[in-house]
């Protein structure tokens, strides 16, 4: 069910956040659909492979994609549960992701360019440093649900027996803040990245594939459409009402997916990238947000 | 000709001695425990011979490393071949090695224990010290050689005192005798133990001598040693914990906080490692953490008498026992294969081997996406277990516990995060991009001796991330030595988690399925495209060249200014200040800072004192004779001293009356 809606929205992510960005600057933009289309004619395209490059370069796209989409399965849908869906499937969850991040990475290395390398290094760093706000986060929210997988953590949030609703949304306002930004690193987006700065020495990710071509570079561009959708169906789970019709809930899914690309646009229009250097600390903010979620959690449960 | 009997000939004795134990192991592994009891004698009383489930658990993962050690040992000392007598103490010593080693794990007497141990700790001493040619190596052996028998003065002070106080030298005579210690006793005796193995098993900071040790060996030793010496420290450790009955609480946070900082300390030095080899070797001390931490978590589930923590624990602990001897050896014969073919593990000199050696990269990349804990391989089977155990512990306890147990997963998810990083850029630069400095001969591909243990080992790897369950099944007994429930009341607890892995399992075949099924998409897609090759874009520039790629310095630049309090990194810069100047140069070289303040200070006072008794080292034989019956005299006035303390106190007695 869930993927579905997954694969829809990722049809209109990209091109809701181009438009955006192209209002606020007063341009008239590409339609919402115009990254799609870019990406049907990469796939339909032949491809250039560096001759430095190994089978490795070859198949890391696949990979990639699949770690995405293997991911999406997880994710529940209010009252549905996902796929796959058990015990501390968060877990594996995040490791599916590093997994398609390890093969990413490797496949810049793959080329021996000096500059793909550079993208390489920082996405290993920036990655590594965002790892724990996620697993904090969901750590707190199954500590504050008493249940240890996606399906059922979403599934109790807001009616767990010991938290108001009002103290339940709140600290989902926070845990959706760090979805968010982990969305926007994982994605390399403005603030972290500017996907389109014109100078390669600045870039994270679109350094990395600056070799792939044809249906790779479709191929890449779709996954990482994907995850952002990925994200955004995480941040959606969070909000969803248990016992209303089912449209109402795919209602709030979309108009919240549609909230969250505004909101990136909205950040990209008005937000310059920070330095290189400050975004070590930028994303360790992320993990003391998480841990203040933690402590709130800690406060509902009377530990504190 | 006859190097090849010889060579032969060992690999008949070491599977030999592998199938032999590994029969009796695998009945021990199933829950029947096998007890031989040898007479001894007056002085080690008698010496029961025990296999249980955690020694046949220990047994098989020796034997198949050894296995694997010895095939790629064969094909890896060829370019030796013309130092006959070197090879055959290094045979002869591989074989006994092995047979102390499982010894280790069957003696179950204090005094026979302390004995097949040295034995072990001296024949692992000569193997290492293959090359002593090599200044360095003798250096790196003695290093070893020293370090352990420090740690053994703490075993031995531990075992005396159990001795002493049970009178008997069998480890059963403790068990009954434990449960009654008092808890403060029982942690000071357990801290005394976890030093003396921890030296073996190289947790922080007694770790200084493994990044010395792993380098100067061969490489299937290094592999060896790794995969499963400084695994038999944890066995002392496991060992010993099911010795003592009290205090598991406080035992497994210590065993949690070492763990924790070993696991860090590890990887954040082996990130700026360039040695491939000393890289690998602080990954073993990372992961010496990572057992640790599953351990730790299951005593302290112990202490706590939740089933579940304890379960998740020590399953995770003793699966990544395994699991680490799998892709450690694999990794340390790939990093031996790069050296036999390019005569050097500096990394920032490679580069490119991928097209020059396809099978050694494959295999070294399956293995680098195992320690980092990638699903669907092992590595990731047993954390998960660790992880759930970390998790469920968050709820229990008060808000300082959950608390540590929540910097237990942070520490867990960075260490996982930075080995993506340590292992993106062993395996980027080593195999991957354009050679960067030339071999004196062309690398290829090594021989089939030497790539059939990578595939042995491979193989597992892919067994136990693909079946998780079967080796689940295994595990019950060894932990069910430790949770006796195991078998019966939280057996559900058990089968929960074995249905958990099974669906791990599942979701690691749908995973590789996908990826070849889009993989195969895409083969459709381009199969009437012009599929071309050009060099690697630029950016504009037209005359590339390899010194340009990223090196693995710059690789983990940001990663080191980041990180630069932990380190000590010295660097050496000549400034170019003449007119007309000179050759500029620019070094930097990093130390380990723990063993700066551990090792090296203390080191120094201590020579300082010991210069001081210098004379007593005259060269003349008169006077060491004379320490001899001076020796001998403090003997017999000590074993006296009982006798003439009566006498005095009797005195005593006599005088106060009056």
């Amino acid at each position: 069910m869930n993927i579905v809606l997954i694969l829809i929205v990722s049809l209109f992510f990209t091109g809701l956040v181009n438009r955006t960005k192209s209002i606020f600057s007063g341009r008239k933009g590409p339609g919402i659909f115009q990254p799609l289309k870019d990406i049907f004619r990469l796939l339909k395209k032949g491809s250039v492979y560096s001759t430095t490059s190994s089978f490795i370069f070859r198949i890391v796209p696949s990979v990639y994609f699949s770690t995405v989409l293997i991911a999406a399965l997880f994710i529940p849908f209010g009252g549905d549960r996902g796929l796959i869906s058990f015990q501390f499937d968060f877990v594996l969850f995040a490791y599916i992701l590093a997994l398609g991040k390890f093969f990413n990475i490797i496949s810049a290395l793959d080329t021996g360019s000096s500059f793909e390398g550079m993208g390489a290094s920082r996405e290993a760093l920036y990655s590594m440093l965002a790892e724990p706000a996620f697993f904090i986060t969901i750590g707190s929210l199954g500590l504050l649900t008493g249940y240890s997988s996606f399906y059922q953590i979403f599934n109790s949030i807001h009616y767990s027996a010991s938290a108001s609703p009002v103290i339940s949304y709140s600290l989902g306002m926070l845990a959706s803040v760090v979805f968010m930004f982990l969305g926007l690193v994982e994605n390399s987006r403005i603030p972290i990245d500017d996907p389109k700065t014109h100078l390669e020495l600045t870039m994270i990710h679109e350094v990395m594939i600056l070799d792939n071509s044809g249906f790779d570079l479709g191929l890449i561009l779709y996954t990482g459409i994907l995850k952002f959708a990925l994200y955004g169906s995480l941040i959606a789970n969070m909000f969803f009402l248990n016992s209303t019709h089912i449209l109402i809930n795919i209602f709030i899914f979309f108009s919240l997916q549609a909230l969250f690309a505004l909101t990136v646009g909205t950040l990209e229009s008005f937000m310059a990238r920070f330095r290189m250097n400050q975004n070590p600390q930028f994303i360790l903010m992320l993990s003391s947000v998480s841990l203040l979620i933690f402590l709130g959690v800690m406060i509902i449960t009377g530990k504190i | 000709m006859r190097n090849k009997i010889y060579e032969i000939a060992l690999i008949i004795i070491t599977i030999g001695i592998a199938a032999s134990t590994s029969i009796i192991a695998s009945y021990a592994l199933v829950g029947r425990q096998i007890e031989i009891i040898l007479s001894g004698n007056q002085i080690f009383g008698q010496i029961p011979l025990r296999i249980d489930s955690l020694s046949a658990w220990m047994i098989l993962i020796i034997n198949f490393t050894f296995i694997t050690g010895v095939l790629y040992g064969t094909g890896y000392l060829k370019h030796y071949n013309d130092k006959i007598k070197e090879l055959r103490l290094h045979q002869f010593m591989f074989v006994i090695l092995h047979f102390s080693m499982i010894l280790v794990c069957t003696v179950q007497n204090f005094i026979a224990f302390l004995i097949v141990w040295e034995i072990m700790t001296g024949s692992a001493f000569l193997l290492i010290i293959f090359e002593y040619w090599n200044k360095a190596t003798v250096k790196a052996g003695l290093n070893y050689f020293i370090q352990s028998h420090v740690g053994v003065v703490f075993i031995l002070v531990s075992f005396i005192w159990i001795i002493a106080q049970t009178g008997s030298t069998d480890f059963n005579a403790v068990t009954a005798f434990s449960q009654h210690l008092p808890v403060a006793v029982s942690i000071t005796l357990f801290v005394l133990l976890f030093i003396g193995f921890g030296f073996k098993a190289g947790f922080v900071p007694l770790h200084t001598w493994l990044p010395y040790a792993h380098p100067s060996a061969p490489s299937h030793i290094s592999g060896m040693m790794s995969g499963v010496i400084i695994k038999l420290g944890i066995y002392g450790i496991l060992r010993m914990l099911l010795l003592i009955k009290t205090g598991y609480l406080v035992i497994g946070e210590i065993i949690l906080f070492v763990s924790i900082v070993s696991g860090l300390y590890g990887v954040i030095l082996a990130i700026v490692q360039h040695n491939l080899k000393k890289l690998l070797a602080y990954h073993s001390i990372e992961n010496i953490g990572i057992i640790g931490i599953g351990i730790g978590i299951g005593t302290i589930g112990l202490g706590l008498n939740n089933d579940f923590l304890a379960i998740a624990g020590f399953c995770g602990g003793l699966l990544h026992i395994l699991n680490h001897s799998l892709f450690k050896s694999l990794l340390f014969y790939g990093a031996g294969s790069v050296y036999q073919q390019t005569g050097t593990l500096d990394i920032e000199k490679l580069g490119g081997l991928i097209k020059r050696m396809p099978q050694t990269a494959g295999l070294f990349l399956i293995a680098a996406l195992a320690i980092c804990g990638l699903p669907p391989l092992n590595g990731f089977i047993s954390e998960f277990l660790i992880f759930s155990g970390l998790f469920s512990s968050l709820k229990s306890g008060s808000l300082s516990f959950s608390l540590y147990m929540l910097t237990a997963v942070a520490a867990l998810v960075t260490i996982g995060g930075l080995a993506i990083l340590c292992f993106t850029k062993a395996f980027g630069i080593v195999f991957l991009g354009n050679e960067r400095s030339h071999y004196n001969k062309i690398p290829e591909e090594v021989n089939f001796i030497m790539l059939l243990p990578k595939y042995m080992a491979a193989a597992m790897i892919f067994a136990i991330g693909l079946f998780p369950r079967l080796f689940l099944e295994l595990l019950k007994n060894p932990v069910s030595l430790f949770v006796p429930n195991i078998l019966n009341g939280s057996y559900g607890y058990y089968s929960n988690q074995a249905a958990i892995l099974t669906k791990i399992g599942l979701i690691g075949m749908l995973l590789i399925s996908v990826i070849f099924i889009l993989f195969g998409i895409k083969k459709y897609f381009e199969r009437y495209k012009v599929v071309a090759a050009e060099p690697t874009w630029g950016c504009g520039y037209v005359a590339p060249d390899s010194k340009m790629q990223y090196t693995a310095s710059s690789f983990v630049k940001t990663y080191s200014n980041l990180i630069e309090p932990a380190l000590s990194i010295h660097k050496s810069d000549v400034e170019m200040d003449n007119v007309f100047p000179g050759k500029k140069e620019y070094s930097t070289h990093n130390y380990d800072k723990l063993e700066f303040y551990v090792i090296d200070k203390n080191l120094k006072w201590l020579r300082k004192i010991l210069l001081k008794l210098n004379f007593l080292q005259n060269g003349r034989i008169q006077f060491y004779i004379l320490y001899g019956v001076l020796f001998v005299l403090m003997i017999i006035l000590i074993s006296y001293g009982e006798y003439l303390w009566q006498v005095f106190t009797g005195f005593y007695k006599l005088f106060s009356i009056n």
